[in-house]
């Protein structure tokens, strides 16, 4: 039985490594992301700090916090400052709730490999993401600048609008498994359907790919990216929401874009590619790594797609965008929830 | 203990945001006091053990509605209330009178209650999602279903309104704010 000090002493720890692991990782889809697109584009992408580069994220961050930090005289103070901090703080807080392999036994303490097992750990995410918008909704609001302003009224009409994509898109999952908890989400996609196909959900049935493509693309649109990513569209508002930030305030924006994306491929390894599940082998100590090396593999894979896409796709325009969503992916999303429901109830 | 210590936290965090709402002047200020109601609120839930309905409130509330409100309040742009005379008659009017309603619903709420100690804050609220489900979709279906309908009506109401309003009055005639909202 865990005591009251044990447990809190085990949760500062998990918490302080959840975050330092998140916050490299964060900083290394950025060196990632410069040197893969780099090299779509025939260029090297960053290679002079550190061997091959690997060293770039730590000199943007010193240039980010030796940058000036400028706030526009028409600016909304408040709301402003407390913009970045939102977007950041709800980007760090969603990672909490990610199981990322099966429970551990550390000198006595048997503990889940995450920070908290919740009942309803999705729907806790989903509100967590939902409440994100914010973040940028105010900071193009109180910038006082038409550019942002525009910036931020897109990224809030498409993420409210691709947030219905996406939620639809996870429920044939849950119907599957018929839990809202990540642990027995993932749990229920263990061993083989015909003996070597691993019984992961998106291999389950052909309408749980289609699924994973939803998801995928809603969460595209979720995260602002390529080709979704009108809410900073370059080439016509600067730099959308944070066209007025800079230094740490839009370093903040730039980790929580990254953070947004790293929580965003957790869930759908989660979801539909089986989670930790994996060949384990070996001695103890390997049998336990490994789970959490095959989790981290495959949100590895889901963070290079997101950037090979980057670097292959270029950007919609404003109305297709919004065709796209709720006249093609909302009604492929509803479809396959009855369908899927359909297959569930007649196995029964 | 610690989940009455919580109670009292989020319960005055949702008192003091709701006040702030009516005191601010600003109306993007009002609504994010709102959401930060509706997430103290949320927190009560969870305290009594309704995470299903905590999340939805969080999910549906703060993360839907709320957006709306504060995209329409960035588009058009709304800037500072005004005082005009009609405020401060609503302002002296007002006031007692919603100490005079408040006060009453405690009274009734106090005395009346059959079930006084059946509030039960802190406890075991049995409201599993599947549970939920089961209420809505099979003892209480056709109710809910009536409801779909009438959020159906809204939304053509809606769609009415702001088509007719594109071709009679411009964009950003007042017919436009509830068309958001039902949606």
């Amino acid at each position: 039985m865990l005591t009251i000090t044990t447990f809190v002493i085990v949760s500062v720890i998990k918490i302080v490594i959840a975050l330092a692991v998140l916050l490299t990782a964060v900083a290394y889809s950025t060196w990632l992301e410069r040197k893969l697109v780099g090299h779509i584009q025939n260029r090297w992408g960053p290679q002079r700090v550190g061997p091959f580069g690997l060293l770039q994220p730590l000199a943007d961050g010193l240039k980010f916090i030796f940058k000036e930090d400028l706030t526009p005289p028409q600016a909304y103070k408040t709301l402003y400052i407390a913009a970045p901090i939102l977007s950041l703080a709800l980007a760090l807080t969603s990672i909490s709730l990610v199981p990322i392999g099966n429970w551990v036994t550390v000198g006595g303490v048997e503990t889940p490999l995450e920070i908290t097992d919740v009942n309803i750990g999705l729907l806790i995410i989903l509100g967590i993401t939902s409440l994100g918008v914010y973040g940028i909704a105010l900071a193009g609001w109180s910038s006082n600048s038409k550019y942002s302003l525009l910036g931020s009224l897109r990224a809030s009409a498409q993420m409210v609008s691709y947030e219905i994509a996406l939620g639809l898109s996870l429920v044939g999952v849950l119907i599957m498994s018929g839990s809202l908890n990540l642990r027995e989400i993932v749990e229920a996609q263990g061993g083989h359907i015909a003996g070597f196909i691993p019984r992961w959900n998106i291999f389950r049935w052909p309408t749980q790919i289609v699924a994973f493509f939803i998801y995928l693309a809603a969460a595209f649109a979720e995260t602002n990216r390529v080709p979704f990513d009108l809410p900073e569209a370059e080439t016509e508002l600067v730099a959308g929401y944070h066209t007025e930030y800079s230094s740490m305030k839009f370093a903040m924006f730039f980790m929580a874009e990254y953070a947004n994306m790293i929580t965003v491929a957790c869930i759908a390894t989660l979801l539909f590619l089986g989670g930790w599940y994996g060949p384990a082998f070996g001695p103890w100590w390997l049998e336990n790594l490994l789970p959490v090396f095959w989790f981290a593999l495959k949100v590895f894979c889901f963070i290079f797609l997101y950037i090979w896409i980057r670097g292959t796709l270029p950007r919609f325009r404003y109305d297709q965008l919004m065709a796209f969503g709720w006249k093609f992916l909302f009604p492929i999303a509803v479809a396959n929830v009855l369908l899927t429901s359909l297959i569930v109830a007649l196995q029964k | 203990m610690l989940q009455l210590v919580l109670f009292f936290v989020f319960g005055t965090i949702a008192v003091a945001a709701a006040v702030n709402l009516l005191a601010q002047r600003h109306p993007i200020n009002s609504a994010l006091s709102l959401i930060v109601v509706m997430a103290s609120v949320a927190a009560l839930f969870l305290l009594m053990g309704a995470e299903f309905l905590a999340a939805i409130q969080v999910i549906v509330y703060a993360g839907a509605i709320m957006v709306l409100f504060v995209f329409v309040i960035m588009l058009l742009n709304a800037g500072e209330e005004e005082r005009t005379p009609g405020s401060r008659i609503a302002k002296l009017l007002g006031f007692p009178a919603v100490v005079l309603l408040a006060g009453f619903l405690a009274w009734t709420l106090v005395t009346r209650n059959p079930y006084p100690v059946a509030v039960n804050l802190t406890g075991r609220f049995v409201g599993s999602p599947a549970l939920i489900a089961q209420l809505l979709f099979r003892d209480f279906l056709l109710p809910f279903e009536v409801t779909s309908v009438l959020i159906l009506i809204a939304i053509m109401g809606a769609v009415v309104l702001a088509s007719s309003a594109g071709t009679t009055a411009g964009p950003g005639s007042p017919e436009r704010p509830p068309a958001k909202r039902e949606s």
